[in-house]
């Protein structure tokens, strides 16, 4: 159970305060409503390299990093399809440091031509480094592009191109900047060895007189449901043939989510996962094999992808997945294994707990996705899925029509 | 109206009084020992089996990791997917993992749990069977995720670095091969399981909150029988063999886009009087986001998404590593930086205020780092495998708080003179 207290300013920034004295430190986290999903598809990767810019200096404060440093404090920020995370954690005598520099850069940036000028390049790098110079590198850029036909899930975080990135202007940073990272759009976590008395006050006194600015109102395109398998085959230059299968699956916030969940872990989640069992272990067709998704708010993806043990064919390699699939789709699921994975959800939620950078984050997302009280409640949705659950969500899940396939040639 | 230009007070690093949280020591029957931090916050513990079976033991190569990794592939009374199924039901996690020195199992599980994993834990420690089948999956597995990572130029560079640093037969420098993976037998990792993961070699770390019973527990599965018997580890003598050439280009994928950069030097071990002190210096070179590395390379020039510099901690030899992955037109030009960051260290006195930053930084960080049981056991357990106790750990940050920029530099002026590195690039 984790305890917080909740407050909202005038200008609808909403704040919660995890208290923790058992700690000496603190974490401030501000969570910004936009992600990748909210760009214009001709300037991709704009809210991951916005995020690079955050760092280059606010209106009243030319440098963000060094106060925070000399106060003690380390910071970082991600940026995925759906929202923008940036925290701190530093010693909790220090907190004012972090409600000051965080407070002066959502009120403005300084907007540097310098500053977009290197983290533009920055960004190519990171693209570069992750995306291009890796074997595998590019399968999701293509996954996405093949599973999705009007979603902005087709294109990745950061970016559907290059080019997108290289022609980023400051004037589309000033813009991005005044439509979404306002009071308005934005949730504020403070945790830690502090009080909410002590918070409110920092809250009212450092974002008080921050222009609330509008609540983003989204009306992205609806994926339509998918009636035709997609496949896609590549050849690159690497050294073993693997395959990649995605299936539409429903978003975070839907009550089918937590079957779809349990589903992957049967399949994927740890060593006597099926997948690993059946296919890696008995019949030597994969390397490796992993069943996941990401999350997503909207539908998202339930990918399979494993490496094929050398001189396997791809027809035998995805004949044993479909085997797999077979028997979720036409066999219950065993009571013991059912309950294999729900003691294993709840000891993935409680070490997640455990750090308090952790639960901050936690809190600003279930409170971004409705309510900070879901955090609570979130293992309840878990252990009340059944077994007829399951075997009614993996018959749209696996139907054929609803994949999509890479199959990825060595060459 | 507040003034926004003004930054607020800040307590000062050199006020906060950093304690490590002492440990308890309990022995177990037969004499092994196990330490213990407790925090009854969560629901979750940490116990960590720990074993003098490193890679600094073993006489071919691979063996050491191989036979760690393969203990829990199969008992003589259960296999591989029984004891897989066993901790995976309780939503368990048994990691292992082989490092240089040591080899550990590491049990992470609710604490509700704890009792009904204990007889696991204690068959894959005492009673691995080393099937032939596991060992033919393991080597085949290993060699093709091998030859996905002698794909990638960081991966490549990392081996190459510590072969120059290390020499190729040490076993800082050793590296995997898929002849090594091919030469595995089962008789050899018995043996080595035989000599290494004996009661009397044992040490146990335990934290978070623990089960009223959890001594009894440990004897019952670990205190009892001189498990594998007694036996003595000589630590054999190895001497360091470092490349005469220092300067490498490699070409491992023609159509690369980066190139990894490797700046590295050796440096003395964790004993010496000078590593605590080039902790700071690594720092301010490029040990945190504002280094003097990064502050050039990425934020200045953009050459890269990222560049950092290490000490390593092994226990006979230690290294300065500086480290990159930058664009394939710039890489020359980023070991020019680098060395005119060496340089400026020799030449300049760090500032006072940069000092100053770099102490407060070094200080929160450690304050953050020792936030929770298992943080702290971690610390301890480090001190105690190397022979250290809690006087070291209040020297480091002793040396954080008091060195001077006089000293820094003489310390860069030893330490950081640009002929003195090993240079690589790989692309």
């Amino acid at each position: 159970m984790i305890h917080y207290n909740k407050f909202t300013l005038a200008n609808g920034l909403r704040v919660i305060v995890h208290e923790d004295h058992t700690t000496p430190m603190a974490v401030v986290n501000v969570m910004y409503d936009v992600g990748a999903r909210d760009e214009d598809p001709s300037k991709t990767g704009f809210a991951h390299l916005f995020e690079h810019l955050m760092f280059g200096g606010s209106v009243n404060i030319p440098e963000y990093d060094e106060p925070l440093q000399m106060a003690g404090g380390e910071n970082n920020a991600f940026t995925t399809s759906d929202l923008t995370n940036y925290y701190i954690q530093l010693p909790a005598e220090n907190i004012e440091t972090a409600f000051w520099l965080e407070s002066d850069r959502m009120l403005s940036l300084a907007f540097s031509e310098k500053s977009l000028d290197v983290q533009r390049k920055v960004v190519c790098e990171e693209f570069k480094e992750h995306y291009i110079n890796k074997p595998y590198g590019d399968v999701w850029h293509k996954m996405r592009d093949l599973a999705y036909a009007v979603h902005p899930y087709k294109w990745m975080t950061i970016g559907k191109e290059l080019s997108h990135i290289e022609n980023a202007r400051l004037e589309d940073v000033k813009d991005f900047f005044f439509k979404y990272y306002r009071p308005a759009n934005a949730i504020l976590v403070v945790g830690g060895h502090v009080t909410t008395a002590q918070v409110k006050m920092l809250a009212e006194k450092w974002f008080g007189d921050i222009p609330a600015g509008q609540r983003i109102q989204r009306n992205l395109p609806v994926e339509p449901p998918q009636t035709a398998a997609h496949k896609l085959e590549v050849k690159s230059n690497v050294p073993l043939d693997a395959l990649y299968k995605c299936y539409h699956m429903p978003g975070r916030t839907t009550k089918e989510y937590y079957a779809t969940d349990l589903i992957s872990d049967i399949l994927g989640g740890g060593a006597s996962s099926r997948l690993n069992q059946v296919l890696v272990k008995e019949k030597k067709l994969f390397s490796n094999i992993d069943c996941y998704h990401f999350g997503t708010l909207d539908a998202g993806l339930l990918t399979i992808e494993g490496k094929l043990v050398k001189g396997v064919k791809m027809k035998d390699a995805e004949k044993a997945i479909q085997e797999e699939i077979d028997k979720i789709q036409q066999t219950a699921i065993p009571e013991r294994e059912l309950q294999k994975v729900k003691n294993r959800v709840e000891s993935m939620l409680a070490f997640e707990d455990m750090g308090l950078l952790n639960r901050a984050n936690n809190l600003a997302f279930y409170e971004l996705i409705g309510d900070a009280a879901l955090m609570n409640e979130e293992f309840s949705h878990y252990e009340a899925v059944t077994s007829a659950d399951m075997h009614r969500e993996a018959q749209h899940l696996f139907d054929e029509k609803n994949s999509n396939t890479i199959y990825y040639y060595a060459g | 109206m507040i003034n926004r230009k003004i930054a607020p007070e800040i307590k000062d690093a050199t006020e906060f009084d950093i304690t490590l949280k002492p440990y308890e020591k309990v022995t177990l029957d037969n004499g092994i020992p196990v330490y213990i931090i407790k925090s009854d916050e969560q629901d979750t513990l940490q116990l960590e089996l720990v074993f003098p079976g490193g890679s600094w033991y073993e006489t071919e190569n691979l063996v050491a990791s191989a036979t760690n990794f393969l203990m829990k592939n199969g008992s003589s009374k259960h296999s591989a997917l029984e004891i897989n199924e066993s901790i995976d039901y309780y939503g368990a996690y048994l990691n292992r993992n082989s490092h240089h020195e040591y080899a550990t199992y590491t049990l992470h599980c609710l604490t509700k749990h704890f009792e009904a994993l204990v007889p696991v834990l204690q068959e894959v420690i005492q009673e691995p069977a080393f099937p032939e089948e596991e060992l033919a999956i393991f080597r085949q597995n290993m060699k093709q995720r091998l030859a996905v990572n002698l794909q990638k130029c960081d991966f490549v560079a990392n081996r190459h670095i510590d072969k120059y640093l290390f020499g190729e037969f040490h076993p800082y420098g050793r590296v995997s091969s898929m002849d090594a993976y091919d030469a595995l037998q089962t008789p050899i990792l018995q043996a080595f399981y035989k000599q290494h993961y004996t009661y009397n070699n044992c040490k146990i770390f335990v934290a978070g909150h623990l089960p009223a019973n959890l001594i009894d527990l440990l004897n019952q599965a670990f205190g009892k029988e001189k498990w594998n018997g007694e036996s003595s580890i000589i630590r054999p003598e190895m001497p360091v063999l470092a490349a005469e050439e220092k300067k490498f280009r490699i070409f491992n994928d023609e159509n690369g886009v980066q190139g990894a950069v490797r700046v590295a030097r050796p440096f003395p071990n964790r004993y010496h009087p000078d590593f605590p002190k080039m902790l700071v210096l690594n720092t301010i070179l490029g040990g945190y986001f504002g280094s003097r590395l990064m502050s050039n390379i990425r934020e200045e020039k953009g050459y890269t998404y990222g560049i950092h510099s290490q000490l390593y901690n092994f226990r006979q030899a230690s290294a300065l590593n500086i480290q990159t992955e930058a664009g394939r037109d710039v890489c020359e030009a980023t070991i020019e930086e680098i060395y005119k960051e060496l340089r400026t260290l020799q030449k300049e006195a760090v500032p006072e205020d940069e000092l100053h930053l770099v102490r407060n930084f070094m200080i929160g960080s450690i304050l953050g780092d020792l936030d929770g049981a298992f943080e702290v056991i971690q610390r301890w357990k480090n001190l105690i495998l190397n022979g250290l106790d809690e006087n070291y750990f209040y020297n480091n940050i002793n040396v954080i708080k008091t060195i001077t920029a006089e000293e820094l530099q003489e310390l860069a002026q030893e330490y950081l003179t640009p002929e003195d590195f090993y240079e690589l690039v790989v692309i």
